[in-house]
This record gives C-alpha cells, structure tokens and sequence, in this order.
C-alpha cells in the first residue's frame, strides 16, 4: 500500500525530554489517531514533521516526498490545524483569505466561501471574535481551500464541546472518502478516536509504544477485573497496568494469556483510554 | 435498508455491520444486483472507521453474499439457495452448542435438553 505518511526513526532530545526512535505509517485513504497522555511527545513529534523544530535523527516523508528536501512543495499540498489559530485576530475572516491566497497554487475561493457557510462562520468576523470550535473550523476551511491532500491536526478537539467535535468527525470523514487522503490527529480525547480511527499510533515516555489497526489492538487486549487474593504472582505479572484497590483489581490482559487467568474474572473488551492509561502505569512501574 | 449500531452490544462494530446486511439480503430487502452503500460512504455515515466498513464488506463477500467489484462499487450476489441454507445450519448448530453449554452448567442431562426443545418447538408452532 502507498503511504501517504511515513515517519523513520525521528529522535530529539531536549534537557529533561527524548522523543525517541519515533517511527510509523499511514497508508493513504485512512485515518490516523495520535495518542498518549500530556507530555509523551505528540506534539514535539509533529513539529519535527513540519520543521519547526530540527531533528536529531530520523526521516519523515509526506505524500511521497522527503520533507526537508521537498517542505515547499509537501506545504502546498498539507493542512495544519494546531490547537491554537495563527491568524492575527484583527484579521476578518475576508482578510485570511487575502492573506493566504497568495501563498498557495491552488487556493479556491470558492471553496472557502462554501466552507466558511457550511460551518457557519461569517466571513465579516473577526479572528478575535470567534470562539474556540469557530477557529479550528476556520483553519480546517483553509486547509482544504487550498486542496491539501494530507491533514495533521494537533489536539484540534481540546476545549471543544461535544457538537463541535462531531461535526469535526464528519468533516474528516468526508474528507477520507477521497481514497488519496489521509488524515494525522493527536488527541488525548480517545473518544473520537475510538469511532473514526483506522490506526492509532499510542507514544508515551518520547516512545513508540505500538502503532497499528485500531481494531486489532482493541481485540487484542481486554479489561480484566477481578477480587483481591483471586492472581498469584506470575498471573498478576502477566497483567498491563495491574492496580490494586481496597475492593479488588483492575488490569488489561493480552487476549493470548487469558487463558492463564482463573474463570472467575471479569474480562471485558477495552477502550482506548484504558489502554493509554494501563500501558502509562506499566511504563511507570519499569521507571521505579 | 437499515443498520443500527449499538455501543453497547459488546459485539464488534464490523460485525454488527455484516449481520444487518446479511439479515436485509436474506430478507429480501435489498435485492440482487442493487449496489451497497460504498465502504467510505457507510463509514461517514455510521461515523466509523474505514477499515472496520472494509472488513464488513470482504467478510461478506467471502461468505458469498456480496461480490466487491474494485472502482464500481459492492454489489448483492444473486442468492445462493445451498450457501444460505448452509449458512443457516452452520448458525443454527452454534446457537444449540452455546444452549447445550449453557444447560450443562447447571447439570442439565441430554433429556431435560430435548425436552426444553420440544417445549419450545410446541410452542412456536402453536404461535
């Protein structure tokens, strides 16, 4: 399959932080979920992709072409939605569009004004004045103005109401059915992921820790419960973020190595944020 | 023809997906040679993943109830008379199997089975 995006062994390293031999994939016509809790290195990892920031080592290559040797052309045909607008807020909607036409070969203002009426935004407005869930359709709406092919988005859904992140889960939708698509988000709001995600790519600590089909991790892991005193030790070592409580015990288990645990478990499928949340308190305990 | 998914179902969105298409097929609601609402449609629709509108569709291809015509779109396949009676008898020996477990973990015998079945058959066929 032909990889829209493919990331190689990017590294970095700050004082006090290491992204780490960060590599994965995403084959074009699908959705990708970005996830792991606050400061695993998401965001450092997109910023290395778009050049904001210079990598230690590694490679990134964007619909096909290596993103040093080639950034003008990929940004002609990339959208960026970060969690914050980079419109000066004085800007009325009318004046963005000044503003980045220039920039882009395929800017379409027609495009634009149909985005901004579906979203319901007025292009009279000013930057400053739109709320939060109108700047991320804003930068969406440019974004696909000027026909990017590949969409990162970086936390687009923090701070938004649960309206907004829905209309947003269709506009991506819509985009993706284009088979020549694809779509990066990074979220620690695993909800959204777990509807319209086709891979999930789970970092924590500056590392990969897995990155593949959404439906393939959610069946192969499962959310066991169970009373204090039912594990021995080596049952409880095969548990992913075993925890303890004053009533019981919580854990994820790989569906392989059901089959060591006793009957009387309560074993259900997982989510995602269970697994973010199992794989984290695991990492920590090999820390300690 | 409709498809309800439902989050708390406990089965597999895909899954879902395909017994309600095959339900439909079997039922006759959508007929032979009518086209499938693509994979990326259904997704968008459904606010699910591509991939898991993808598995529902080639597993229902490869239990013969659709043929996936690559660029054209995923048409119903003329029914099989033998593969759906097939089918069927397969389900039916399932549902049975989880049945007779069921009755074997309160130490039902073979007799009290048939006669939980016979039970049952009489009172379908008095409606």
């Amino acid at each position: 399959m032909d990889n829209i995006l493919s990331v190689q062994g990017l590294s970095k390293h700050f004082k006090g932080f290491s992204l780490t031999d960060v590599s994965f994939s995403l084959p074009k016509g699908y959705i990708m979920g970005f996830i792991g809790p606050n400061g695993a290195g998401k965001t450092t990892t997109i910023k290395l992709m778009l050049n904001m920031l210079r990598r230690d080592a590694g490679s990134v290559s964007m619909l096909g072409m290596d993103s040093v040797v080639r950034e003008t052309d990929i940004k002609q045909r990339l959208g960026v939605v970060m969690d914050q607008a980079f419109y000066v807020g004085e800007w009325r909607l009318t004046d963005v569009e000044k503003a980045l036409k220039p920039f882009y070969t395929k800017w379409s203002g027609d495009t634009y004004a149909n985005l901004l009426k579906r979203f319901d935004l007025d292009k009279a407005k000013k930057v400053k004045d739109l709320s939060r869930g109108m700047k991320m359709k804003l930068m969406i709406a440019a974004a696909l103005s000027h026909q990017a092919e590949l969409l990162i988005l970086d936390e687009p859904t923090s701070g938004l109401d649960a309206v907004v992140r829905d209309e947003l889960m269709d506009i991506l939708l819509d985009f993706i059915s284009d088979e020549n698509k694809g779509v990066l988000f990074s979220t620690h709001i695993t909800a959204d992921l777990e509807k319209i995600a086709d891979y999930i790519t789970f970092i924590s600590g500056g590392r990969v820790l897995m990155s593949d089909l959404k439906d393939d991790l959610m069946e192969k892991y499962l959310d066991v419960r169970g009373g204090l005193g039912t594990l021995n030790a080596e049952q409880r070592n095969a548990l992913i973020g075993y925890k303890e409580h004053s009533v019981g015990f919580e854990g994820l288990v790989e569906k392989e190595k059901l089959a060591l645990l006793p009957k009387d478990v309560v074993v259900q499928p997982c989510t995602l944020d269970e697994l973010v949340i199992r794989f984290n308190l695991e990492g920590k305990k090999h820390d300690a | 023809m409709d498809i309800i998914i439902s989050n708390l179902a406990g089965v597999p969105i895909y899954q879902q997906i395909k017994e309600q298409v095959k339900a439909a097929i079997i039922a006759g609601t959508v007929q032979e040679g009518e086209m499938l609402p693509s994979v990326r449609q259904l997704a968008r629709d459904l606010q699910v993943s591509v991939i898991t509108t993808t598995r529902a569709y080639s597993d229902l291809e490869q239990e013969g109830f659709v043929v996936n015509m690559q660029g054209k779109g995923c048409f119903v396949k003329p029914p099989d008379a033998d593969f759906i009676r097939e089918q069927t008898l397969k389900e039916m020996e399932g549902n049975f199997l989880s049945a007779i477990q069921a009755g074997r973990l309160i130490a039902l015998g073979d007799d009290d089975i048939r006669g939980m079945l016979d039970i049952l058959l009489k009172e379908e066929e008095n409606g």
